[in-house]
């Protein structure tokens, strides 16, 4: 058995932060380009994460700065809680560290991996060590830090600590120098701007090397902060179950009502004789046959969904609207926000919104935004459970282009809320496909396609009745005047044509001869109060009838007149000009108005 | 009819159309004209006079939309120039309607693809041809030669030319309105048109026109309205056979169906442009296998164009369908010339010879 002692003289254990250190791919540092996207997305998150809590609403300044040549400094500063200065060592030096793995809510860190990752990767490239300023209020200091992380333990290494003045009362601020290159700035962006949507209560300032974008709030309501809950009977595995038994003196029944969600005294009971145990029995002393047998009831027993207004936290349809808007201009957005639903035992919220038109770049495939946790994922978009939905929906029956994806002026933005948000990987770019979630995926997306469906209804309705207006208000009379021409016969009238066909109220203005006339035809049955706009460089001191009001701005006067038309009357104003400017008419709805400029 | 009465005719059936408008309006009624669907689907093939025209197929044009409307501006605006060319005595070529229309605000044509169009709805609607309207296209006809004495009443006079004796080797060429245009005598037996410059330039080289008593015309690609009419005139008043020789492609099979059977685009006056006599010489595709001859290879939209004339009613024959469905089993096509391959005199010596044998002309 020699070659099995030379083996064992190899074998040790591999600390995690070696492991990390040779597969930074798993964390999202492939690159040294995407390493300044993951490290800002993971400082914010943390930011936004701790603002949360603390119930403040989140002013981050996000920096990043070219030091030497590829040597960038990235800063992410937050106006968070701060961090006792006992606990900025392990929080950024140690990977692994963390105060939400344990607990079963909506949050965008869970492990606490993300910001160590970046500092590790940090030390590896340059060598220098992170710099964390972090203050928890106004009556005590701020404590600075430099820290690197000792690889073989996976320990944090303090290389300085000192009290200084710092003009936050509180929060944290992080600074990290790497080699790196800026060709990523428009995914950092991108990540920010899109951070910023389903973050609509944050304010976001980014200075990358000098260029400073500010992500305005479009919400000054701190959205609750998600509230752990228990773990839920059926998303419990076994050594779960086994170590949280082993950790208490109750007997079964009360362990399974003081420890799991939604378990009441009838269901536990239900459980433990579906299981063959006594509730009597201290839930310490069960073997492991025993406990499996509990963990196969709990799962068999029907339990009402973990209480999923508690523990997650979406966005809201109109907040997704606004947040959406704010960055986006859109001429048509409907957000649908599903009822909770469950996965395993976990929940899970999918909200979605759906954009048309605006400055959506009309050709190829529509726009997909993915997020989870109101965090963006920018990457591994063909891989994600989402970019999949979106293509299995036939779009075509809402009246969109599809190959694969939807195709045009189109935004989809999808959100999956969850207490364990299924990724296909540590590095979270990608949600795997689950059954449960791709279902109500789907499903929101169907609901959205029907709105898109009557929006473009809608929209193609009234350009259809804008293109008659056209036809029927400002070329007609055209055609009349040069067919009158050429048969030799007084002008012919075509506003029995109008009045038949339009059914509105049809204002028009025409030049002929540097005489500016303005008619306004109502072709409803019903009488009509109608204030008219008129704005123009033309002085029309001889208006008949003159104007109720005139004002003048630098040489624009805009002229309003009121009259009050019975069905089937005519009002008609003349003035000498050229013509120029706007006609507007108020006092009816859009739908039954006319306007037309003959002179166009 | 004088050209006087002619005139007035097409003065009065112009201004005819804008009366009715004139009245529809006067009636509260959105203007509309009716016109025959101008596509394939629409042609059928009229038994009296053996060509193709429009069939009952209408479309109705109703100015309630935009575009409608622009289109029935457009015609007011082409008929009040008409009349007015009318009026005064003048006449213009269709390109020049075309940059004359460019002062018509609203009602400016984009191309002179619409203005042609719109002239040849005119046509239709009033049942004349685009000359009564002082119109005329600027393309050139194509040229003659043969033995063929003709009488030309010109600007300049009447003039009389021999299509052999007389011109160059460039031939007679075909003037735009053929109107002016007389058959004196002739010593031939038969006519070929042809469709490329190259094979009309060989078969002058190569002394076919004397050899065989042949009126050589080029048509020079898709043939224009006067080149078709001579076709027919001297197959109608003559009683001369009329012959196509083109390249061997999809696109060629087009010229001959336009000589033969009038063109889908003016059916509305195939009785006066098409020859229903004219017969296809080649090159047939069974020539390209039979006389294996180098041939490049078909593009896809060739394939395309083969397709859609399988289900075009002109090409509705087994002869058609066979050649067409042998071409795409084949894949391939050739060019007239490519007859040189066997040597310069093998067109006019063998293939031509033997084809118009088998033809029944020679």
């Amino acid at each position: 058995m020699v070659i099995a002692e030379d083996l064992a003289r190899e074998q040790r254990s591999i600390s995690v932060a070696e492991f990390f250190e040779k597969n930074k791919h798993l964390l999202g540092f492939d690159s040294p380009t995407r390493g300044i996207v993951t490290t800002v997305k993971e400082a914010v998150d943390n930011a936004l994460d701790a603002c949360e809590e603390a119930e403040v609403l989140p002013d981050i300044f996000v920096g990043v700065r070219r030091v030497e040549n590829e040597v960038y400094r990235i800063i992410v500063e937050d106006n968070g809680p701060g961090i006792v200065p006992e606990n900025v060592p392990p929080v950024f030096g140690k990977l692994l560290y963390g105060s939400r793995f344990h607990q079963i809510r909506q949050s965008r860190g869970q492990q606490g991996i993300g910001i160590s990752a970046a500092v590790l990767y940090a030390q590896l490239t340059t060598g220098t060590p992170a710099r964390i300023t972090s203050r928890t209020g106004v009556n005590r200091p701020a404590h600075r830090f430099e820290i690197m992380i000792r690889t073989e333990t996976n320990e944090p290494e303090v290389i300085s600590h000192e009290e200084i003045e710092w003009d936050r009362t509180h929060g944290t601020r992080i600074e990290i120098q790497f080699r790196s290159t800026l060709t990523a700035k428009k995914r950092l962006l991108d990540y920010l701007r899109l951070t910023a949507i389903v973050n609509p209560h944050a304010r976001i300032t980014a200075d990358i090397d000098g260029e400073i974008t500010v992500f305005e709030r479009a919400s000054n309501d701190v959205p609750p902060c998600p509230k752990p809950i228990l773990p839920h009977p059926h998303g419990i595995e076994f050594g779960a179950l086994k170590r949280l038994a082993a950790a208490s003196t109750e007997t079964v029944e009360e362990f399974l009502i003081g420890s799991f969600s939604r378990v009441g005294k009838k269901t536990a009971e239900e459980m433990i004789n579906l299981a063959g145990l006594k509730p009597s029995r201290k839930v310490n002393k069960l073997d492991s046959n025993e406990l499996k047998r509990l963990l196969e009831a709990m799962q068999a027993v029907r339990v009402p969904a973990p209480p999923a207004q508690q523990c997650l936290s979406p966005i809201g349809e109109d907040l997704i609207c606004r947040g959406l808007e704010k960055e986006i201009q859109l001429d048509f957005i409907k957000a649908r926000t599903r009822p909770s639903a469950v996965y395993g035992g976990h929940s899970f919220i999918v909200e979605a919104a759906i954009g048309y038109g605006g400055k959506i770049p009309p050709e190829g495939n529509a726009m997909i935004l993915r997020f989870a946790n109101r965090v963006p994922l920018l990457y591994q978009q063909g891989a994600c459970a989402i970019t999949d939905c979106v293509s299995q929906v036939n779009w075509k029956n809402y009246g969109l282009a599809q190959q694969g994806l939807p195709m045009g002026p189109v935004l989809i933005m999808v959100h999956v809320a969850s207490t364990n948000v299924p990724f296909t990987s540590e590095s979270k770019d990608a949600i795997a496909s689950i059954p449960e979630i791709e279902r109500e995926i789907i499903l929101v997306l169907q609901e959205l396609g029907r709105e898109v469906k009557r929006y473009l209804a809608r929209r193609e309705k009234k350009k259809q009745q804008d293109d008659r207006a056209r036809a029927i208000c400002s070329i007609i009379p055209e055609i009349a005047a040069k067919v009158s021409e050429i048969v030799e016969l007084p002008p012919v009238d075509t506003t029995p044509i109008e009045g038949k066909i339009m059914r509105k109220v049809v204002a028009k203005k025409r030049t002929v001869d540097g005489k500016v006339s303005i008619e306004v035809n109502n072709y409803t049955g019903k009488e009509v109060d109608l204030v008219i706009y008129n704005l123009s460089s033309d002085k029309a001191e001889d208006a008949v009838p003159l104007p109720d009001f005139v004002e003048s701005i630098d040489g624009e006067y805009t002229r309003v007149w009121r009259c009050t038309l019975g069905a089937g009357e005519a009002w008609r104003a003349i003035y000498t000009g050229t013509g120029e400017g706007t006609l507007d008419l108020r006092g009816v709805d859009d739908g039954m108005k006319v306007v037309v400029d003959l002179d166009v | 009819m004088s050209r006087e009465e002619m005139d007035a005719r097409a003065k009065e059936r112009l201004i005819g159309i804008a009366r009715d408008w004139y009245e529809q309006m006067k009636d509260g009624v959105v203007p509309y004209i009716r016109l025959p669907t101008r596509t394939k689907r629409n042609i059928e093939y009229d038994d009296d006079s053996e060509v193709w025209k429009y069939g009952d197929l209408e479309s109705t044009r109703s100015a309630t939309t935009e575009k409608s409307a622009i289109h029935l501006l457009k015609m007011a605006y082409v008929i009040g120039f008409l009349k007015q060319q009318l009026v005064e005595n003048r006449s213009s070529t269709l390109r020049e309607l075309y940059y004359i229309s460019e002062g018509w605000k609203k009602a400016k044509f984009a191309a002179q693809d619409e203005s042609n169009l719109l002239i040849e709805d005119l046509e239709i609607i009033t049942e004349m041809q685009r000359e009564a309207f002082h119109l005329r296209p600027e393309e050139d006809g194509a040229s003659i030669f043969g033995p063929l004495r003709i009488r030309e009443t010109t600007r300049r006079g009447v003039k009389e030319i021999h299509c052999q004796e007389d011109v160059g080797e460039a031939g007679y060429p075909i003037p735009n309105n053929v109107d002016n245009l007389e058959f004196i005598d002739h010593d031939a037996k038969f006519v070929i048109a042809i469709e490329t410059g190259g094979m009309y330039a060989r078969l002058m080289e190569n002394g076919f026109d004397e050899d065989y008593g042949a009126i050589l015309v080029h048509l020079k690609g898709q043939p224009a309205r006067s080149t078709r009419r001579v076709l027919r005139r001297l197959n109608d008043s003559l009683g001369l056979p009329v012959v196509v020789f083109t390249d061997g492609d999809p696109w060629s099979y087009r010229i001959y169906a336009s000589v033969a059977y009038g063109s889908i685009k003016s059916a509305h006056i195939s009785e006066l442009l098409a020859t229903p006599q004219a017969q296809f010489v080649g090159v047939q595709p069974s020539d390209i296998s039979d006389y294996n001859l180098p041939a490049d290879r078909l593009t896809e939209q060739d394939i395309n164009a083969l397709k859609a004339e399988l289900t075009d009613p002109r090409f509705a024959t087994d002869y058609w369908h066979n050649q067409i469905n042998l071409q795409l089993n084949m894949k391939l096509k050739s060019e007239q010339q490519a007859f040189a391959s066997r040597g310069l005199d093998f067109v006019t010596k063998d293939y031509l010879p033997t084809r118009l044998s088998e033809m029944g002309v020679i």
